[in-house]
């Protein structure tokens, strides 16, 4: 385990590797280079078959795009706050801090009980199954993927939150936070890209 | 620079731009306009949040070019991957 350098400043000082990057951080934005292999992967199977479908149907015909809006909003939103929360941290704003990250738990629980009511709606109202078309096998394959990942961020967010109760980060110790953030981050950005291929187009 | 010793950007303004972004998104996808207009209008909006996201929020606009060099690199691969085989459905169906 890494522990940071720690002298008598605020000011946090991490072990850095040869490339003059911090190393937790490094190993994420290399996680994160896999993960963009995985959604370009699964966003291009979309646009070829999408390609080779000469009868795609107009997704606003059978999404809820309004619902899917403000969703994507609550995101959005969730991301705000998670950078607020981690600047209050850098600022040793230690309620700023359990408050941002706390509304981010609580919007990507609310972002993920939107999708469980669109995923209703859609298998009993509209009669869209993954197996039912391909529409309906690269609409669930796509966001649920993406579900899934959103998920594993509101448990992180939680451990993260319960650690800050427990003062685990301070202005010299913060780096949890940025790690777990540059993930929600990114599954933030990809939903921007799957909302607009998906809803939009 | 790290964005250990960066000042803290606006997130204010970026909130709100990704937030009158998304609004314009939903409203330019209503426009009567030829499918490509939409389709590409989409996209740049699109690709402008996800810019946005990532360099401000992801503090790629802080960091050192190698992190987004390692992140974003293979998204290079997968546009080449997407156009050759999207070259290929077109042949199967011209």
């Amino acid at each position: 385990m890494i522990s940071p350098v720690m002298s008598q400043s605020t000011a946090p000082s991490y072990d850095l590797g040869n490339l003059g990057i911090e190393t937790r951080k490094l190993g994420m934005w290399a996680f994160l280079a896999s993960e963009v292999m995985f959604f370009t992967g699964l966003i291009g199977a979309y646009i070829v078959l999408r390609q080779a479908q000469p009868s795609w149907p107009l997704p606003s015909t059978i999404l809820n795009i309004p619902l899917t809006a403000v969703n994507t909003f609550i995101l959005i939103c969730s991301s705000a706050t998670l950078v607020k929360g981690l600047a209050s941290a850098k600022d040793g704003d230690k309620e700023g801090m359990q408050v941002g990250l706390f509304l981010t738990f609580l919007l990507g629980a609310l972002f993920l009980a939107i999708q469980m009511h669109e995923y209703d709606e859609l298998l009993h109202g509209r009669g869209l199954t993954p197996s039912g078309n391909i529409f309906g096998t690269c609409f669930f394959t796509l966001t649920g993927f993406h579900g899934m990942h959103v998920f594993i961020g509101v448990l992180c967010m939680l451990f993260v939150f319960i650690k800050s109760l427990r003062g685990g980060y301070s202005p010299a110790e913060y780096r949890g936070i940025e790690i777990v953030g540059l993930y929600w981050h990114f599954v933030d950005l990809v939903w921007i890209i799957l909302f607009t291929i998906l809803y939009l187009i | 620079m790290s964005s250990d010793t960066h000042a803290h950007p606006s997130y204010g303004k970026i909130f709100l731009a990704l937030f009158a972004l998304t609004v314009a998104e939903v409203i330019y996808a209503n426009v009567p306009l030829a499918k490509v207009y939409i389709v590409l209008g989409l996209v740049f909006l699109a690709v402008l949040k996800a810019a946005l996201v990532a360099l401000f929020y992801m503090h790629l606009r802080f960091e050192k070019v190698l992190l987004a060099i390692i992140g974003f690199a293979p998204l290079i691969l997968s546009i080449i991957l997407i156009l050759m085989v999207g070259a290929d459905i077109r042949h199967i169906h011209p």
